[in-house]
């Protein structure tokens, strides 16, 4: 009797800790995978080209672990998500370039900067969320696709200049209103230049194990189940008293501000900030949600591996660089119709249920 | 006549969203779907009649009939082959397909004609219409256009209330099962939607390029969000409401781009979109769609 009691409880304990165990293997993939280059860069064995995919590859993997939250774990389409990777991109080398020569060492200024960029990335969340998080399905998806591009559009007609009277915003630079001396900082189309080169591979790597631990503990919590329980059925989590706008928009929220930490990230890795569609628009917000498809929708580990791989890849094999779109998007749609087609999911339950009919006959004879 | 000008021209573009649009509203009315690369079929009938006018040298209107067969036979493979394995799969999977899909046309668009933007000639040979003394003229592309769009229009509402196709589609997009039972054939109903869908947006690409003659594999992209949102703006599902959401979108981008600012009139048409959504959600002609538990 007493061995029947304890066993839901065992189960638990060895589920939780299979939870755990499965954690610690991506923190490791992603470790180890930092030492290696870390070591190649250090003794001079990886080519100055390879070198420079290092960071970049860590804010993809931030930025598809951010997206994997609002996509996988709680199930809505979010089209826009480079829009706030835009915002904090924006602010943070905003803020950097201002404080240039005023402040302090270069690290407390990235922090600082980071803070800043994620703090308005979950500003522009809250701002995005309320309204957006209301719809479902479709029209969400086109509305957060809606937002990122008014927030690429709105970003390419400021200027803002700094002189000793203060800040002068406008929308082109005649209005700005200037005096003589002062510094042009967010000019338009042409972004912010001058934005002091902060960024590297170890700081990558710090984002990323951060950016790892707030959503694998996030998924692992109390919230994170109530966020899943929306995905998985939102009138059954509403009618047990899960509060759904909540929830979403916590999730939303946080994923917006990890989104921003990568902007800063991507502002501090260039010299010139510009927006455009291939970095904050619509094909950057595509791309991250391919590495979040074929990763695995809600596997954090799946966005770490695919981002990593797929950003790499067509660097590392030049020669089919104008084919890795046309691929991207051939296996995009197979493994949507593999993983969801009526076909391929009959064919694999019925796989399924041979081998287990099978085992059991085979148990049967062994007896 | 500033104002006149600006309001015609955006008649004439809002009558290109409004082709776009309808392809939208029926695909979603009949198959409950978010056909994203309804906007890359815009720019893949614009590239046929290119290559067949402009690299060919074939006859205008030809040429547009190449491009309408073309785009009905691309429609309908799309279909079967990307869309029809996942008519009982979660709106999300059939979205990404879809955005799969776009992709895909963009890339082979891009791999086969490249990604420098191609000078597109105009398919009208109309001469411009000078009003009110020389002080309004009127291109013959704006007046074709909007002449193509009102009839196309007037057909498609004809076909889809008078005719015995219309009617089964009607009756496809009300209750699938239903149909079925009453012995409409719904795949066939469902391919004959994307086809006629296919088949205005590239009147729509050919008309576009001829009133914007520039032609790249990212052409598509935009108006076919745009059109979207018209789409959605009418009431998804609606076919007048496509019309009337089309037209009005067309007004209002062309308006905020001569009186407020030329970079802001994506972010104020994407605004509106926004603003709908949040006001009714169903949009114009919306029916109201009861969730059921």
């Amino acid at each position: 009797m007493a061995k029947k009691v304890n066993s839901p409880l065992e189960k638990k304990k060895s589920g939780v800790r299979s939870v755990t165990k499965k954690n610690f293997v991506t923190y490791l993939i992603v470790i180890v995978f930092y030492a290696v280059f870390q070591t190649l860069t250090a003794t001079g064995h990886l080519k100055n080209a390879y070198q420079s995919l290092l960071v970049p590859i860590c804010y993809s993997v931030v930025m598809a672990v951010s997206l994997n939250l609002v996509v996988g774990v709680l199930g809505e389409l979010s089209l826009g998500h480079a829009g706030f990777m835009c915002v904090g991109a924006y602010c943070g080398a905003f803020f950097s370039v201002i404080t240039k020569d005023v402040l302090m060492t270069d690290w407390l200024r990235f922090v600082l900067a980071m803070l800043i960029g994620a703090a308005v990335a979950a500003l522009a969340g809250v701002i995005i969320g309320i309204p957006v998080l209301r719809l479902k399905g479709d029209y969400l998806a086109i509305v957060t696709l809606a937002f990122g591009e008014i927030i690429k559009t709105v970003v390419n007609v400021l200027y803002i200049g700094k002189d000793a009277s203060g800040f002068h915003i406008a929308m082109s630079t005649k209005n700005l209103d200037m005096a003589e001396d002062g510094l042009l900082i967010l000019n338009g189309p042409q972004g912010i230049t001058g934005t002091p080169k902060s960024s590297n591979f170890t700081i990558g790597f710090i984002l990323v194990m951060l950016t790892l631990l707030i959503v694998t503990n996030l998924m692992d919590s109390r919230t994170g189940r109530a966020i899943m329980s929306i995905r998985d059925n939102r009138i059954a989590a509403e009618s047990i008293g899960i509060d759904v706008t909540k929830y979403k928009l916590m999730a939303f929220v946080i994923a917006a501000a990890i989104a921003g930490c990568a902007g800063v990230l991507y502002a501090h890795n260039l010299n010139a900030l510009t927006a455009n569609t291939n970095n904050f628009g619509y094909n950057m917000s595509i791309m991250i949600l391919v590495y979040v498809v074929l990763g695995g929708l809600g596997s954090v580990r799946g966005s770490v591996i695919a981002a990593t791989i797929l950003y790499a890849l067509p660097e590392l094999f030049r020669g089919v660089g104008q084919y890795r779109m046309l691929l991207y998007a051939i296996v995009l749609i197979v493994m949507m119709i593999v993983n969801n087609g009526a076909f391929f999911v009959q064919m694999k339950e019925k796989a399924l249920y041979n081998i287990r009919s099978g085992k059991k006959n085979n148990a049967k004879e062994a007896a | 006549m500033k104002f006149l000008s600006q309001l015609i021209s955006g008649i004439s573009l809002g009558s290109i969203y409004a082709l776009i649009a309808l392809g939208y509203t029926m695909v979603y009315g009949i198959a409950k779907m978010l056909n994203f690369a309804h906007g890359d079929v815009i720019m893949v009938g614009a590239f046929v009649v290119y290559t067949a006018c402009v690299k060919g040298g074939m006859n205008p209107a030809l040429g547009v009939l190449i491009a309408i067969a073309f785009c009905t036979v691309l429609g309908v493979v799309i279909e079967r082959l990307a869309y029809k394995p996942l008519r009982q799969a979660a709106s999300l999977a059939v979205l990404i397909t879809a955005i799969g899909v776009s992709y895909f046309l963009q890339n082979m668009a891009l791999l086969i004609f490249g990604s420098d933007t191609k000078q597109f000639s105009s398919v009208v040979s109309l001469k411009p219409i000078t009003l009110a003394g020389g002080s309004l003229t009127i291109s013959g592309e704006i007046v074709t256009t909007i002449i193509v769009s009102v009839v196309i229009m007037i057909a498609l509402t004809l076909f889809v209330n008078k005719t015995k196709p219309g009617k089964a589609m009607r009756a496809v997009s009300e209750d699938k099962g239903a149909a079925q039972l009453m012995g409409i054939n719904v795949n066939g109903m469902i391919s004959l939607t994307f086809a006629i869908g296919s088949a205005l947006a590239a009147i729509a690409g050919a008309l576009m390029c001829s009133t914007y003659p520039a032609l790249s594999p990212y052409a598509g992209a935009m108006p076919g969000i745009k059109a979207f949102v018209a789409a959605v703006f009418g009431g998804i599902g609606s076919i007048p409401g496509a019309m009337v959401g089309g037209v009005l979108l067309g007004v209002i981008e062309n308006l905020s781009k001569g009186y407020i600012s030329s970079q802001l009139s994506d972010a104020i048409v994407f605004g509106v979109l926004i603003i709908v959504l949040l006001v009714k959600p169903t949009g114009i002609m919306g029916k109201k769609i009861n969730e059921k538990v």
